[in-house]
């Protein structure tokens, strides 16, 4: 995300830049991404391409953890895609069941990928952001406070 | 056989109405939440979500309350819920060495890079009931963060800390066998097509993923006992969050979903070696939904057990008999074939019945021909 600040003129930057906001979207909760829709309003009339729906996607690992994949399990995913009247199309694909948060996620892409009005859906995107960034070092932070130094001794009857 | 039987509609609407009273139990206390189920039983959800083979915490939480608690039950709820959705796609494989660790040793290293992380873990505990846990909201404190309260807070890493695989560090002296190479084919999916024996390592670790726990222990059991022994060492496991990454067809680019928590086991055993290989270690893989590390490590066991015939290993135990193990790991199958047996079978058994009057009449009569 720290690649927006740069400017955006490389096709494949602002595909990584569009795939990261992507990212953090499906992170979002419920309540975040209607909260951002709200903060972003006036919104266009946005009409779904196709019917939100809830389906699986196939999850794999790989033999090894890094050799040939097979098939691991599956997990439910939520997708939509709309178009933002006289503006872009957006996409989502969240894991979960909830249709609604992808269909806002999906307004919020269409969004973004209106230059005039990316650096405000940037802005709105700062919390969200910050939580999950927050998380993760907590997490971090949680998990090293457990880290362990073994030491072997020698057996005394040796 | 199991024959159709008709009738007892009234009687079964009132079961029904009376397990779903007893499934809520004493009204004057208040219902689960399934955010209670997801947030504090924890374990019980991921085992349902692994042998399930469906990642849905909220789902899960549901289905362990419905089944009142049977685990087996609420994952043949779940897998019966996952046949009504399409399948949008196959993801990436995960990247296992990409994720946010939250436990992670190694019984073979001790200086591993990365560290030795406990993380939330039941090992070194004195398995003593805790009763203060059974005394209400006060006797239920989990006190501040292991961090806040004064844990050693000397090398928290500010950012991501590289954790590489045991397994790697063995494998750039080549004392352990590589993974099988990736030749860009489509794995085989036991959910799409049926399963002709033998199958591939691919096919058995699908199997083994959403394979039975206790049955799966069992068997990794027996070949630490000497059935099949393989010498063990668990290089590594690892538990915490790996990012799910899907390619979006319409988008033709890959897009991130959210991420999801898996246990990995990279089991490291003896191996002799053969005429083409030298000695060196082998290994066994375990790739489980959530925290689920006694069944991470029981699928590494029988996964390398499974190896005999590739390594040219002796056949002598139940957990190298692949048809047998992988066509019986599955509770979902299992539990219908046996509980089945509790349903009307009045007109099979009505058969028996004069079959054996037959054979008893026509018995009599032999005797009684003897006798003469």
């Amino acid at each position: 995300m720290q690649a927006l600040k740069k400017n955006l003129n490389d096709g494949s930057d602002l595909r990584a830049a569009r795939q990261a906001t992507m990212a953090l979207l499906a992170r979002a909760s419920a309540s975040e991404l209607h909260a951002m829709l709200a903060r972003l309003a006036p919104i266009p009339a946005a009409s779904d391409l196709r019917p939100t729906e809830t389906g699986l996607v196939m999850l794999r690992g790989r033999t090894g953890g890094d050799g040939a994949p097979f098939n691991l399990g599956e997990a439910t995913v939520s997708r939509a895609a709309v178009h933002l009247e006289g503006g872009a199309t957006g996409f989502a694909y969240r894991l979960g069941r909830d249709v609604g948060a992808a269909r806002a996620a999906a307004i919020i892409d269409a969004l973004w990928q209106d230059e005039e009005r990316r650096d405000a859906v940037e802005a709105a995107l700062a919390s969200l952001k910050a939580r999950l960034e927050a998380e993760a070092d907590e997490a971090r932070a949680e998990t090293a406070a457990t880290k362990v130094d073994f030491f072997t001794l020698v057996r005394g009857e040796d | 056989m199991y024959v159709a039987a008709k009738g007892g509609e009234k009687a079964i609407r009132n079961a029904h109405a009376l397990l779903a009273k007893r499934r809520r139990g004493n009204e004057n206390l208040p219902s689960i939440g399934l955010d209670q189920i997801a947030a504090q039983l924890t374990l019980a959800v991921d085992r349902v979500m692994a042998e399930g083979s469906l990642y849905d915490i909220e789902l899960a939480s549901l289905a362990v309350k419905q089944a009142r608690g049977d685990l087996i039950e609420a994952i043949f709820l779940i897998r019966a819920f996952r046949t009504t959705l399409p399948r949008f796609g196959n993801a990436q494989p995960l990247d296992t060495s990409r994720m946010l660790v939250r436990r992670r040793v190694s019984a073979t290293f001790k200086d591993l890079p990365g560290g030795q992380l406990l993380g939330p873990t039941f090992d070194y505990t004195h398995r003593l009931l805790d009763t203060a846990l059974g005394g209400g909201e006060n006797g239920d404190i989990s006190g501040d963060s292991p961090v806040a309260s004064g844990g050693d807070i000397g090398d928290i890493p500010a950012a991501p800390v590289a954790m590489p695989r045991v397994t790697d560090l063995l494998g750039q002296e080549g004392l352990i066998e590589a993974s099988p190479a990736d030749d860009g084919a489509e794995p085989f999916d036991i959910t799409r097509a049926p399963v002709a024996y033998p199958v591939d390592r691919a096919t058995r670790l699908q199997t083994l993923a959403r394979g039975d726990e206790g049955y799966l222990l069992a068997l990794g059991y027996s070949t630490q006992r000497g059935y099949a022994r393989s010498h063990p060492f668990v290089g590594e496991i690892r538990f915490g969050d790996v990012e799910v990454i899907f390619e979006v067809p319409e988008l033709g680019f890959e897009v991130s979903l959210g991420t999801v928590q898996v246990t990995e086991c990279q089991m490291v055993n003896q191996f002799k070696g053969s005429a083409e290989v030298p000695p060196q270690f082998t290994r066994g893989y375990g790739l489980v939904f959530g925290q689920c590390e006694r069944k991470a490590m029981s699928m590494a066991l029988v996964e390398r057990a499974l190896r005999w015939k590739e390594l040219g290993e002796e056949q002598s135990a139940p957990a190298q008999d692949e048809e047998f193990v992988l066509s019986h790991c599955d509770n979902v199958q299992a539990t219908g074939f046996v509980e089945h047996l509790k349903l009307p079978h009045y007109v099979d058994f009505q058969a028996e019945l004069d079959l054996v009057r037959r054979m008893r009449a026509e018995h009599e009569a032999e005797m009684k021909e003897a006798a003469e």
